[in-house]
């Protein structure tokens, strides 16, 4: 079992080596960047704004209501806020929700193109088919970070709205709390999170899709498996950076 | 021409290629024959680079196979056409995409003249008005038909067909192994196909590999299936009544 692990690790790793040997022309690449930008970055933004809105306001009701202590101050909603939503909410959790939107899209659509011999017509042609497929895929997700900034930003705003207007806190002593104690380095960590989570959810899925064997069931298992190891992949890189970023 | 030498491949226990050599001829339609599981596929997939032999050497006009840099092997898949089974076509792309993606690939040729070049192809496989269809909105054998097309856009020194009339009625079977019998001798190519299609083997067979169980059983071209005494390959060509009868027909004169 764990040299079974270790083994995919190991395959993983010569993967990632192969992705950036023999680049496609780079008028091909410039148009499946393209489309792999539309894919996976234009397609995720109504879903990461949904939930980021709706999430943003929850966490501000739930801080409001666990606010019993008349003597600790109501701008606290709006520090509380910030801090989840910028610290775990907006990198973390939307990038396991992501490795369950993009990650299962990567998954099903490599997997199928490996099920169909289409992969196979790619090296036969002598095209390097992990650059032509997986290349274009992590150089779209650097424009991940852009998304992970409107979900901050819609987070805080969801939260404003929900605690304003369901009466728990004024605009001022939002805006305040959410301004207090502001620590910059907080944002960089956020994103040198964002940036990792991006290569991992370009990564995985793509590892799981490409290596599939069998026919239309085992694409589905293969998605299955790779959200799996993706989000397992997330929780651990957000444990360790966190660590090394902030623990010290 | 292929020189294939001693060829031997293995998978853990299984011995799929026991010591094959033969030839594949220019402008020739070379046809790979024999059971399920005798061995087609592996000496296929080894020819194309997919499976590395174990034992043994392919030469492709004198350039040993594995003795070629990666970049080298590259080059040479260049030269290469392959129309899979089933088709392999872009699915995302429409035909003519599917078409001009080796020469988006592998030429500096403006659009200009890649279009007139796919158009050209297109043509050829008498396929003139799928130009933007995608593969999922036309028939099987007009795939199969996309698949040769871009398989010839490259001008390649070699084609492969595995199984290029499989899920096909007789008759667009018929006209598929025409087309690729046209095109060899047209271009001048090294053509192997491998098939299972005995009507295949009638019509276009000018040299027929015959495998058995991983060993080359028997070598020649469509006459001489008429007229040989091996056991194996009579049993394998004549096993349905038909054949028998044109067999017999045949040789009756």
């Amino acid at each position: 079992m764990l040299i079974r692990y270790l083994s995919q690790i190991g395959r993983y790793f010569l993967m990632l080596k192969e992705i950036f040997n023999k680049q496609t022309k780079w008028p091909v690449m410039r148009q499946l960047i393209f489309k792999e930008i539309d894919d996976l970055i234009i397609d995720s933004l109504g879903i990461v704004c949904f939930i980021s809105f709706f999430v943003g306001g929850v966490v501000a009701i739930q801080t409001a209501l666990n606010l019993t202590n008349p003597l600790i101050p109501k701008y606290l909603i709006g520090f509380a806020t910030r801090q989840s939503v910028i610290l775990e909410f907006a990198p973390t959790f939307i990038s396991v929700i992501m490795a369950g939107k993009m990650g299962s899209f990567i998954t099903s659509s490599i997997g199928t193109m490996r099920v169909t011999e289409q992969i196979d017509a790619l090296e036969v042609m002598g095209v390097n088919s992990l650059n032509y497929l997986v290349f274009p895929k992590i150089i779209a997700l650097l424009l991940y970070p852009f998304v992970i900034g409107i979900s901050m930003f819609l987070g805080i705003f969801g939260g404003w709205l929900a605690g304003v207007y369901g009466g728990f806190t004024t605009s001022t002593d939002f805006i305040d709390g959410a301004q207090m104690d502001f620590i910059p380095f907080h944002i960089t960590y956020a994103f040198i999170k964002t940036l990792i989570f991006a290569m991992l959810l370009a990564t995985i899925p793509s590892f799981h899709g490409y290596y599939m064997k069998g026919g239309a069931l085992e694409v589905g298992k293969a998605s299955t498996v790779s959200f799996v190891w993706t989000s397992v992949s997330i929780i651990l890189f957000n444990y360790i950076l966190t660590q090394l970023l902030l623990g010290s | 021409m292929i020189e294939v030498k001693n060829l031997e491949k293995s998978f853990g226990d299984s011995r799929v290629l026991k010591g094959v050599s033969t030839v594949f001829e220019t402008g020739k339609t070379n046809l790979i024959i024999g059971q399920s599981g005798s061995g087609k596929t592996v000496l296929l997939k080894s020819l194309l680079g997919i499976h590395t032999p174990d034992v043994g050497t392919i030469e492709f006009d004198g350039r040993v196979y594995s003795e070629l840099d990666p970049d080298e092997k590259r080059e040479l898949r260049t030269e290469i056409g392959m129309v899979f089974q089933g088709s392999a076509l872009f699915d995302s792309m429409t035909v003519a995409e599917n078409v001009a993606f080796p020469l988006r690939m592998f030429t500096n040729d403006n659009k200009a003249k890649i279009k007139e070049r796919v158009d050209f192809v297109l043509e050829r496989v008498n396929l003139v008005d799928a130009h933007k269809k995608l593969p999922s909105e036309i028939s099987g054998g007009m795939q199969k038909r996309v698949a040769i097309a871009r398989a010839i856009v490259n001008n390649p020194k070699y084609l492969f067909c595995d199984e290029p009339n499989s899920g096909l009625d007789p008759n667009t079977s018929t006209l598929i192994d025409n087309l690729i019998q046209e095109i060899t001798k047209e271009y001048n190519i090294t053509t192997v196909i491998n098939t299972h299609d005995m009507n295949s083997v009638m019509e276009i067979g000018e040299n027929i590999v015959f495998l058995k169980k991983g060993i080359k059983a028997w070598q020649g071209t469509k006459e001489e299936i008429f007229r040989t005494d091996n056991k194996d390959i009579v049993k394998f060509v004549y096993s349905s009544n038909l054949f028998k009868k044109v067999r017999e027909a045949y040789l009756k004169g």
